[in-house]
């Protein structure tokens, strides 16, 4: 029974931590790092690539570092990541005009509602004067 | 044979909720009494009922009765009973009947307090009816809870381990009241439409607390828990179901606090009605995301296209049908109240008009995706950077202004004054800026600023509760809710800002360092739970040379399930976590490990808790005022 139980331990390979390659070069090593935390994990839950133990992630994050040994910028690994997976794979959505709204929205209730409120104290304080 | 009593309990259940919508609706009438009576008993067999119920699909889960289907797909006869009483929520259709029993305890509170006047609690009741008539159907048609398998299995499927935990055991049954609370509101406030609007502010404000106080505990509970169950320290990921949980957290703040204009003050009369709509309909919205299978998550237990479809339906008909009740009705109510710019009243509407913004910014990060697919199939990812583009500085903005509300006159304040009362925690700001500046590195413009708010709202709460001796108790409550804002900002900007990391592999024997702790990892040991094994790491916190406390974080293996998951370990100063999870082990012995120091991390929820704490003491204050005051009841029976 122990030893059925132990071999299913192994079988297991979640809660696999995120370990695997580092750079001796500690700039490197940032950006790596930063980077990885840029992009999702598409097989989990809203994990990020450099929290997710995933086998996908570590696929990421090998391409990431390989990426940069091979002296891409940062903006050129992002590019190869999307050319690669597609838009949802970046955590920050992409700003183009089937986003824009999404990024306006707050700001425009913002300031609808700032208006709004101007006109109603405007109106509020004229009755009381 | 119960659960055939809980069918059959149901069943009368959704008979009493549709008398009790019938006769609600009927007793808005100023003559119909008997209507009204009707309604009242109703509501209290309805509660009857569904007590009934759910207390029997309780017991089947206590004694494993593994011939109704729903205990045997989540259940398992060697779990720890408490687990076993929370896997009754801890699934699609008992957690709907936990939904529906809630609206039933609602209802009863409503008919039992008679909160505003006979006509306003009967209308209320008369709409919870329609509310529980719709759930109870819903249940009935596509997730009955006590169907049977025949033959039954000898032994269930057990739960998911994720959700055998204390706090999530509780979570649910938390976030429900603050979801399902803001029924009260919708129901007062709809009902408050039918009668011609009179105190109803004042009469569902217990309600409109009570549902703040539990969704904020709820929200607060549900972060605890991703932080020390998740194993990533991360107490927050803007996930789309934390967001479906702050959307209704974000309008029940605005309520509170444009209620208490209209109550006060006689403002915002149509706006305060709209946001209890809007209030409950986030909720449901928000029942919908989580429940329909549109998010893929651990909280999606269900994936049957014809409930997503019943829910839509649903909603579609809570939601317009108040809207059209308010766009028939809210034009006859009278107009607004006056007041100068510099008053209360002002700074309540800010206080509106920038959560209302916040809650855009989360409504459009979780919905957008989901909708844009829907257009044009293009997917996207709304994650925690575009949360801080967007919430963080309207959020922010609003938590300047916080101060102001207080210190201001209703009708009429003096802005002067107000800013000279809070010359002192200004000055509080500008050392905390000063202090983390100079202290703590690594240095970032975002925990400064945070500091400096969060100084500037604790100040602020002090000099309040110092100034207003012998004040009541909202002045105190509002205060200590606002301070515990600030606590929370501290823990968040805190945690964000300054906490430092160590993911290795080690062996027996070897050390690492994370932040200013040394640690030993002096090996594993097999352990055996009540329903799991579990790897057992012994961790060492160093004091010089010689070991001190010493942490055991642990990887099960729940075999009922075929599931594994961590069981982190998190040594805590109070300002302070060290927190372990241990991984998966490698070759020769040695594991994988990951250690974080969270500086002030626990101040994240000990605020929240304080927040809570201002809501029930306001709550108390308000229980032990009368339900209407001489001016409402003056208006209604002029009527």
């Amino acid at each position: 029974m122990k030893a059925v139980i132990a071999l299913l331990l192994m079988m297991i390979p979640a809660l696999a931590m995120p370990l695997g390659d580092t750079f001796s070069n500690p700039a490197m090593e940032a950006r790596a790092r930063n980077l990885q935390r840029q992009f999702r994990c598409l097989v989990c839950a809203g994990e990020n690539v450099d929290e997710s133990g995933s086998p996908f992630s570590a696929d990421v994050r090998r391409l990431i570092r390989e990426q940069i040994a091979a002296g891409q910028s940062d903006g050129q690994v992002q590019d190869f990541l999307v050319a690669r997976y597609g838009d949802v794979i970046l955590m920050k959505p992409p700003v183009q005009p089937d986003t824009w709204l999404l990024w306006l929205a707050p700001f425009l209730v913002l300031g609808a509602g700032g208006v709004v409120a101007w006109v109603v104290v405007k109106k509020a304080s004229t009755t009381s004067a | 044979m119960t659960g055939e009593l809980g069918q059959l309990a149901l069943c009368f259940a959704l008979a009493l909720s549709l008398v009790m919508a019938v006769s609600g609706l009927i007793g808005t009438r100023v003559e119909a009494n008997a209507a009204r009576r009707v309604a009242t008993s109703s509501a209290l067999g309805f509660l009857v009922f569904i007590v009934l119920a759910f207390a029997a699909l309780t017991y089947a889960f206590v004694v494993s009765d593994f011939s109704v289907a729903l205990v045997a797909g989540h259940s398992h006869t060697l779990k720890p009973l408490v687990y076993k009483i929370s896997g009754v929520w801890g699934n699609h259709e008992g957690s709907m009947l936990l939904w529906v029993l809630v609206l039933a305890l609602y209802a009863g509170m409503v008919a039992f307090l008679q909160r505003g006047g006979e006509r306003l609690t009967s209308g209320a009741l008369g709409v919870q009816g329609l509310l529980a008539a719709a759930f109870i159907l819903f249940i009935l048609f596509t997730s009955n809870p006590f169907l049977r398998l025949d033959p039954a299995p000898f032994e269930g499927a057990g739960l998911t381990p994720l959700l055998q935990d204390p706090g999530l055991a509780m979570h649910p049954p938390m976030l429900y009241a603050g979801y399902v609370g803001l029924s009260a509101s919708f129901s007062y406030a709809a009902a408050a439409l039918l009668v011609g609007e009179a105190g109803w502010a004042r009469a569902a404000r217990p309600f409109m607390l009570i549902a703040w106080i539990a969704l904020t505990c709820g929200i607060a509970l549900g972060s605890w828990w991703a932080y020390y169950e998740l194993g990533w320290g991360g107490f927050w990921g803007w996930d789309p179901v934390e967001n479906a949980s702050l959307m209704p957290w974000l309008i029940a703040t605005a309520l509170l606090h444009s209620a208490l204009a209209t109550e006060k003050s006689g403002a915002f009369r149509t706006w305060t009605l709209l946001l209890a709509i809007a209030g409950f309909s986030m909720s449901l919205i928000g029942t919908f995301l989580v429940r329909s299978g549109v998010l893929s998550s651990v909280h999606a237990f269900a994936s049957d296209p014809a409930r997503g479809f019943f829910i839509m339906v649903l909603i579609a008909l809570a939601i317009g049908g108040a809207l059209a009740l308010f766009a028939w009705r809210a034009p006859s109510l009278q107009g607004g109240a006056a007041f100068e710019p510099a008053s209360r009243e002002t700074a309540l509407l800010l206080n509106n008009v920038f959560l209302v913004a916040a809650c855009a910014c989360v409504f459009a990060g979780t919905l957008y995706p989901l909708i844009l697919d829907a257009l044009n199939g293009t997917k996207i990812t709304v994650g925690p950077p575009y949360y801080v583009i967007t919430f963080a500085p309207i959020f922010f903005a609003l938590l300047l202004l916080v101060p102001f509300g207080p210190r201001l006159g209703w009708k009429r304040g003096d802005l002067k004054a107000a800013w000279r009362s809070l010359v002192p925690a200004l000055g509080l700001a500008g050392i905390a800026a000063i202090a983390v500046l100079a202290i703590v590195a690594p240095r970032t413009i975002a925990a400064t600023g945070a500091f400096a708010v969060a100084a500037w709202l604790i100040g602020a709460s002090i000099i309040d509760v110092r100034k207003r001796k012998g004040a009541r108790a909202s002045a105190f409550a509002a205060a200590l809710a606002h301070a515990g804002l600030g606590v929370t900002l501290m823990g968040v900007a805190g945690t964000t800002a300054w906490r430092s990391e160590a993911l290795t592999v080690v062996a027996p024997g070897q050390s690492f360092t994370v932040g200013p702790y040394t640690l030993r990892f002096d090996g594993v040991s097999r352990v055996k739970g009540p329903n799991y094994i579990a790897d057992r790491a012994h961790i060492a916190v160093m004091d010089g040379a010689k070991p001190g406390a010493v942490l055991q974080p642990e990887h099960r293996l729940y075999p009922a399930e075929g599931q594994d998951m961590s069981d982190t370990a998190i040594r805590t100063t109070g300002l302070r976590d060290l927190y372990l999870a241990l991984g998966d082990e490698r070759d020769d012995g040695r594991f994988a490990l990951r250690a974080y120091v969270s500086p002030l991390a626990p101040l994240i929820w000990i605020g929240g808790l304080i927040m809570a704490l201002g809501g029930m003491l306001s709550l108390w204050g308000r229980l032990r005022a009368p339900a209407r005051e001489p001016a409402a009841a003056v208006a209604q029976a002029a009527e």
